[in-house]
């Protein structure tokens, strides 16, 4: 199934047409410096479908999932369920996966909390 | 009283201390944390998407068994509790979610949100009570400056989780004062330690964890507290300037004088 802007706005539950374009999202990003499409560019690129450089960029896998845009939207736009919802189609196509088991053992360090692991299979693996 | 408990995969293993100092804490306080039997792991991080069902049911299982316990659901882990509060509102919430799942549990499990889900801080603020816990302190910890680190999950989305007022909390500089410390104030206290990214990123993390660790040496802490096993991790390994943190159950178990009952078994 392609991965196009109706699919990306039912998965999310995100209406984009709320946002009017403050930047806040951004703003407030902690990982910012390491993206290269932010949380305002998810929103407008998503309301105008264009999804293609989305879908390939490491941003996908750089949001935190901290929820400090969904928490200050002052729109309740919540950009980070877009980035979500871009993420989970990417990784729900066959082999798309962003964290195989297999590379986990070289990641490790002995005080590495579980939490970290399943964590990352949740955000990265289907 | 009697509680629902899930501790989760990291209580188990990594972050054992956090779990023995807190039921050290609560037997002293007379409270009395039930293990859910057989618990799954709540995955770490709530999946924020309307069409999600099997990430979210372990969850389910325990609240399910909670409500059949009669009793809330304590946890003490940030992402358990974030993990499984949220899913609770959207049994509560979303028809169309809790029946699909509902397709998925065993006949006499069916749920639809009973469960009450707690924060053990939660237990100790509104059910205990700050100013009866401090009576119950033995070893008051006088003079001891720390920062609260509350970090995302506890707090967001705050009208899910209503711990506490999601921008400028105070539920952990209180029960720092009840323990007889000083809490200090500082600007990175709910901002976030970059998480999983130390598996992904790990510039990330290391950038993240040093700004909030640089934020509360700047205002005089001393150590940190924390609820959460990664937070923890972040803020002790990846941050460039050195602090303590500490689980608050330590200091909690410190304050409560059943610190080494936790550490040599309860």
């Amino acid at each position: 199934m392609a991965i196009d802007r109706e699919m990306i706005l039912q998965i999310s539950g995100v209406n984009p047409k709320l946002c009017m374009k403050c930047g806040k999202c951004s703003g407030t990003c902690p990982a910012y410096d390491g993206m290269e499409y932010h949380p305002h560019q998810f929103v407008s690129m998503v309301e105008n479908a264009n999804l293609e450089p989305l879908l390939a960029s490491e941003s996908l896998y750089t949001c935190l999932s901290c929820m400090a845009c969904i928490q200050r939207c002052p729109r309740q736009v919540e950009p980070a369920k877009l980035i979500e919802a871009v993420r989970l189609a990417v990784i729900r196509q066959q082999g798309c996966d962003h964290l195989l088991p297999d590379e986990l053992p070289a990641l490790l360090d002995p005080e590495l909390p579980q939490q970290a692991i399943v964590t990352a299979f949740r955000k990265y693996k289907k | 009283m009697k509680y629902s408990y899930y501790p989760g995969c990291t209580l188990r293993t990594k972050a054992e201390i956090l779990n023995r100092y807190a039921l050290a804490s609560a037997k002293a306080l007379g409270i009395e944390l039930e293990e859910v039997e057989n618990w799954q792991c709540c995955g770490g991080m709530y999946t924020a998407s309307t069409d999600e069902i099997a990430t979210k049911l372990a969850s389910v299982r325990a609240l399910a068994q909670a409500r059949d316990a009669g009793c809330d659901l304590v946890t003490l882990c940030s992402a358990c509790f974030n993990v499984i509060k949220r899913v609770n509102e959207d049994a509560r919430t979303n028809e169309n979610f809790i029946t699909k799942v509902n397709n998925y549990m065993a006949p006499d499990m069916e749920y639809h949100g009973e469960t009450n889900v707690l924060h053990f801080l939660e237990v100790l603020r509104d059910v205990i009570g700050f100013d009866e816990l401090k009576k119950k302190v033995v070893n008051p910890l006088t003079g001891r400056k720390i920062g609260a680190y509350y970090g995302c999950l506890l707090l967001r989305p705050g009208e899910v989780m209503q711990l506490d007022d999601p921008e400028n909390p105070k539920v952990l500089e209180e029960f720092i004062r009840a323990i007889g410390a000083t809490p200090v104030l500082y600007g990175q206290r709910n901002e976030c330690c970059g998480g999983y990214q130390t598996l992904n990123e790990k510039s990330i993390a290391v950038q993240r964890s040093s700004a909030v660790v640089e934020s509360a040496l700047s205002q005089g802490a001393e150590c940190l507290i924390t609820a959460c096993p990664l937070c923890r991790y972040n803020l002790a390994v990846n941050a460039a300037p050195q602090i303590p943190v500490y689980y608050f159950t330590e200091l909690l178990a410190e304050a409560l004088g059943v610190k080494e009952v936790a550490e040599n078994g309860n």
